[in-house]
C-alpha cells in the first residue's frame, strides 16, 4: 500500500494520463545517447573498476568486486582431493542446471553422450526460470535474422563478436521452433501467429512470450525434458575447481556437497560451463533481480585454469527494477510492461524519455532523472521514478494487464497495490552480465581445449550491451551447440592423467603480483544480515 | 528504530524487523539458507512455507520470499516435497485423456476435498485443472495452471497422494506442441533459412565496417 504522502504524488500523474497516453516522446540522438550514458551510466565510473594483475586478462578493467574473486585464493589446494578417487566419470559434464545447461544436457544426450549435470541448488533455481519478458526470434514477415543482426549489432554498441551473432539471429527461428516442439506455450493468435511485441532496441516486433513466464515456461519444460531423458542431475553441488589434464585440456571438475561439503572428483572428456550471471555480486551496491546463486563462479573456474575474459567490464543494470515497496526492492519489473505501452513519468507527471530505448540508455536517463535533474520521487529510503501502468489498459482495453502480466499483478498485489489502477516506482537494478568467457562458434573457449561455454556465463554475443529477449535465444542457441559440439568432442578425447597443478600457478602468480587477499573463490552464495546490528 | 515483532523459526523464538519477508526474516536470524532459496522473487517454488499465527485455528501456506512476517508467526519451510513426475517420450506420446490414465492414474481418486486450492501459493484453482486433466481438457488444464511454481504444497495436502504440479506440466506441454495452433510464418522462415536466403546478406553485414553498420543502425525503419 502506498503512504499518504506517495498517493498525494499519484495525482500529478492521473491529472497527465490522458496527455501521456498518447504523446508520442522523440527518440534520443545517437550524440545524445553517448553523452548520456558516459555522465550516468554505472559502467562509465571509474572509481568502480581496477585493473587486473595477473591471468589472461592481466591490464584489463573489471568491477572491483569480480576482481577480488578473480584474484583470490582456491578454496582447496591439490591434496585436498585425491583424482584418481572419482565419483563420477562421463563424456560430457554440464555445470549449471539453468537454461543453457538443460538444453546442452539434451543436445547432448541426443547425440549420444553419456551427460550430466551438476548445479549449485536445484535444477531450475536459476535466472532461467525468473524471465519474464520474452524471447527474440525474427520469424514473422517483416523481419528477418539481418534486420535482427543490425538491431543487436547496434545496441551491443557494435562490439559483438561477428560470428557469434551470426549464429544468434540465424539460429533464432530454429530455437523458438525447438522450444515450441518440447511444448512450451508461446502466446498465439488462434490462427497461430505468434503474438509479439517490441523490446527496447528493437526494430521489429519480435518477442515472443508466455504471458510474463516466459522463462519459467522454457525452464520447467526443459526441466521436464532433462527428466525424460533420465540425464542425473546432481543437485546442491557446486563446481569449486576445474581438473585439466597433463596436456592442459579440460578434463573434469572438483565438485562440493553444498550441504555436506563433501568434496567429489567429476572427470570428464569435456566440460560445458553454464553457471549463468553474477548479480549477486552486487557491483556497486546495486541491489539485483538475479537468483540467489548468480555469483559469477563459472568467470572464476574459467579464469583460474587459464581462460580469457571479454567484456567482463560491462553489466546491464535493468531500467526498471522495484523502487517500492522495499521487500521486493529491486526485483525485476519487466520490460514487457513497456512494450505494452506503459511510460515513465517524473515526480511531475511528465513523460521524460521514449520508453523502449536500449536498457542502458534507459537506466542512464532515471538515474539523471533522480540525480542532477532532482525530478525523482522520494520513496521513503531512495529515489525512483513512475512507470505509469495504468496506460496499458487505457490503450489496449480492460482485462490486458491479467492476460499479458500477470506476474507482474500478483507481485505488487500482495503489497497492496493493484497496478491496474496505480503506477508502480522504478529504478535501474543489477541485471546482467553482458561480458563472461570468451569462446568461438563451436562454444569452445578460445584458449583451453575441451572447455565449452554457453548462456549468460560467456561473453560476446551480445557485445557491450544486450537486449532484452537475446538472452533467453541465446541459452537456447548456443546451450544446444554446446551440448552437440561437447559431444562431438568427447568421441575423439581419450582422458588421461589429472592434475590440479593450475592451482599452485595462479597462486605463485598471486604472490609475484603482491597481492593481499584473505579471500576464497568462487563465491557460490551471497551472505545477508540485513542490518541485523549483531552481525553486520 | 523499525517496530520489531516476534517469528517463531521452527519453534524457536527471534525478534526481527517487522517490514522483512519469512526469507529475510530468517537471514536476520542468522540462517546462510542453502534449500529453501533459490530466485527469492516467486518464481522458482523453492521457498514454500507453513506457518500459523499463534491462536489461530488456520494453517496457512505461502512462499517465504513473497510474504511479509507477522507477529506471532510459527514457520516451517517445506524445502523438499516428493512430487512424482512420470516419464514418457513427448515425441510419441498420446494426446487424449489415456495419457492420464496411464501416468497419473491417482488423478481419478480425488474426493473433491479442495485442500489443494485452498492451499496454492499462487492462488489457482488447483482442483478445477485437476478436473480438466481427468476429463481430458488439457487446453483448459494448462490455462488454468500457467502461473503454477510447482512449490508442491498443494501435493502436500493432499489425501488422494495427486502430484497436480506434475500433472499439469504434462498437460501444457501436450497442449503446447500438440493442440495449439501450429505457426506458419515460423515454418517459412525456417524454409527461408534452410535454403540460404540470408545467408549473402548475413555475410555482408558480418564483414562491413563499423561506419557503415553505425549508419545502417541509426537510420534502421522501426515499426510502428
Ligand atoms: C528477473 C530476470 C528477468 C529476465 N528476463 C529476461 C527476458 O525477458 N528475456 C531474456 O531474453 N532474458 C531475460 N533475462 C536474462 C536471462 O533469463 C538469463 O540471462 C538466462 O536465463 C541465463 O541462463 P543461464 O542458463 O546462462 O544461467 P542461469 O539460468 O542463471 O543458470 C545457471 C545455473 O548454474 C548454477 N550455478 C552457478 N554457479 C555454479 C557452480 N559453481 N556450480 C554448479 N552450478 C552453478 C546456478 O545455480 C544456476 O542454476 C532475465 C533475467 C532475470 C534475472
Ligand atoms: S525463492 Fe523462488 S519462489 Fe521463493
Amino acid at each position: 500500500m502506498y503512504s499518504s504522502d506517495i498517493k498525494e504524488l499519484i495525482k500529478k500523474v492521473e491529472a497527465r494520463r490522458e496527455y501521456n497516453t498518447s504523446y508520442e516522446p522523440a527518440r534520443m540522438t545517437a550524440e545524445q545517447k553517448e553523452q548520456l550514458l558516459a555522465t550516468y551510466h554505472p559502467d562509465y565510473r571509474a572509481d568502480q573498476f581496477e585493473l587486473l594483475k595477473i591471468g589472461a586478462n592481466k591490464g584489463e578493467k573489471v568491477p572491483h568486486e569480480l576482481a577480488e574473486m578473480l584474484q583470490a585464493h582456491s578454496r582447496i589446494t591439490a591434496d585436498s582431493v585425491n583424482l584418481d578417487d572419482v565419483a563420477y566419470d562421463v563424456d560430457v559434464l554440464v555445470i549449471g542446471g539453468g537454461g543453457a545447461g538443460s538444453s546442452a544436457a539434451i543436445e547432448a544426450k541426443r547425440a549420444g553422450a553419456n551427460v550430466m549435470i551438476v548445479t549449485k541448488l536445484r535444477i531450475g533455481d536459476a535466472n532461467t526460470v525468473m524471465a519474464e519478458g520474452g524471447i527474440q526470434g525474427a520469424d514473422k514477415p517483416n523481419d528477418s535474422p539481418a534486420i535482427h543482426y543490425i538491431d543487436a549489432f547496434g545496441g551491443g554498441h557494435f562490439a559483438a563478436k561477428p560470428e557469434l551473432l551470426y549464429k544468434l539471429v540465424n539460429e533464432a527461428p530454429d530455437a523458438i521452433n525447438w522450444l515450441n516442439e518440447l511444448g512450451v506455450e508461446f502466446d498465439k493468435a488462434p490462427d497461430g501467429t505468434m503474438i509479439t511485441t517490441h523490446g527496447g532496441g528493437t526494430s521489429r516486433k519480435r518477442m515472443h512470450a508466455a504471458k510474463d513466464y516466459t522463462g519459467s515456461e522454457i525452464m520447467r519444460t526443459l526441466r521436464d525434458e532433462v527428466f525424460n531423458l533420465q540425464i542425473p542431475v546432481v543437485d546442491f553441488t557446486a563446481a569449486i575447481e576445474l581438473i585439466l589434464d597433463e596436456n592442459g585440456k579440460c578434463a573434469g571438475a572438483v565438485l562440493m556437497n553444498m550441504e555436506t561439503k563433501e568434496l567429489m572428483v567429476a572427470k570428464a572428456k569435456t566440460v560445458i560451463i553454464a553457471t549463468g550471471g553474477a548479480g549477486r555480486m552486487h557491483y556497486q551496491g546495486f541491489p539485483t533481480s538475479n537468483h540467489y546463486g548468480a555469483t559469477a563462479d563459472g568467470l572464476v573456474l574459467g579464469y583460474r585454469a587459464g581462460a580469457k575474459l571479454l567484456y567482463a567490464d560491462t553489466l546491464q543494470y535493468h531500467p526498471t527494477g522495484v523502487a517500492y515497496p522495499e521487500q521486493i526492492f529491486g526485483a525485476l519489473v519487466t520490460e514487457k510492461v513497456r512494450s505494452i505501452g506503459a511510460k515513465l513519468v517524473n515526480v511531475n507527471g511528465e513523460v521524460f524519455m521514449h520508453p523502449l530505448e536500449t536498457r542502458d540508455v534507459s537506466a542512464a536517463s532515471i538515474i539523471r532523472e533522480c540525480s542532477d535533474r532532482g525530478n525523482g520521487v522520494y520513496t521513503g529510503s531512495g529515489y525512483g521514478v513512475w512507470l505509469d501502468t495504468p496506460m496499458i489498459e487505457r490503450i489496449h482495453g480492460e482485462g490486458t494487464i491479467m492476460a499479458r502480466i500477470p506476474a507482474m499483478h500478483r507481485m505488487f498485489n500482495k503489497y497492496g497495490i493493484d497496478i491496474r489502477y496505480e503506477p508502480i516506482l522504478v529504478y535501474p537494478t543489477l541485471h546482467y552480465q553482458n561480458g563472461g568467457l570468451d569462446i568461438g562458434a563451436d562454444c569452445q573457449t578460445s584458449n583451453i581445449e575441451n572447455l565449452f561455454v554457453a548462456g549468460e556465463a560467456v561473453g560476446g554475443i551480445h557485445g557491450r550491451n544486450r537486449l532484452m529477449g537475446n538472452s533467453l535465444l541465446d541459452i537456447i542457441v548456443f546451450g544446444r551447440d554446446a551440448g552437440r559440439s561437447a559431444a562431438e568432442k568427447a568421441k575423439n578425447t581419450d582422458c588421461c592423467k589429472l592434475t590440479l597443478a593450475h592451482i599452485a600457478e595462479f597462486e605463485a602468480k598471486i604472490r609475484e603480483a603482491g597481492i593481499e587477499t584473505d579471500k576464497v573463490s568462487p563465491l557460490l552464495l551471497p551472505t545477508y544480515s540485513h542490518g541485523n546490528p549483531k552481525r553486520s | 528504530m523499525e517496530k520489531l515483532v516476534n517469528v517463531y523459526l521452527f519453534g524457536k523464538k527471534y525478534e526481527v524487523p517487522s517490514n522483512l519477508t519469512i526469507m529475510t526474516a530468517m537471514e536476520y536470524a542468522g540462517y546462510q539458507l542453502v534449500r529453501g532459496c533459490g530466485c527469492r522473487n516467486g518464481f522458482c517454488g523453492a521457498c514454500a512455507t507453513i506457518y500459523r499465527i499463534k491462536g489461530q485455528k488456520e494453517l496457512k501456506v505461502c512462499l517465504a520470499c513473497q510474504t511479509q512476517v507477522e507477529n506471532d508467526m510459527y514457520v516451517a519451510t517445506l524445502p523438499f516435497f516428493p512430487l512424482v513426475k512420470q516419464v514418457y517420450d513427448i515425441e510419441t506420446i498420446a494426446h487424449d485423456q489415456q495419457v492420464m490414465m496411464q501416468l497419473y492414474p491417482e488423478i481419478y481418486a480425488c474426493i473433491g476435498c479442495n485442500a489443494c486450492t485452498k492451499s496454492c501459493t499462487q492462488e489457482l484453482n488447483v482442483m478445477q485443472y485437476i478436473a480438466a486433466a481427468q476429463r481430458g481438457d488439457f487446453e483448459t488444464c494448462a490455462e488454468l495452471s500457467f502461473d503454477c511454481v510447482m512449490c508442491g504444497v498443494c501435493s502436500s495436502r493432499c489425501p488422494a497422494g495427486i502430484s497436480h504440479p506434475q500433472v499439469a506440466l504434462l498437460a501444457r506441454r501436450i497442449n503446447g506442441k500438440y493442440l495449439a495452433p501450429k505457426t506458419s510464418h515460423l515454418a517459412d522462415r525456417l524454409v527461408e533459412i534452410e535454403n540460404g536466403t540470408y545467408e549473402e546478406l548475413l555475410q555482408n553485414l558480418m564483414q562491413k565496417p563499423i561506419s557503415e553498420m553505425k549508419e545502417l543502425y541509426n537510420n534502421r525503419e522501426i515499426e510502428k
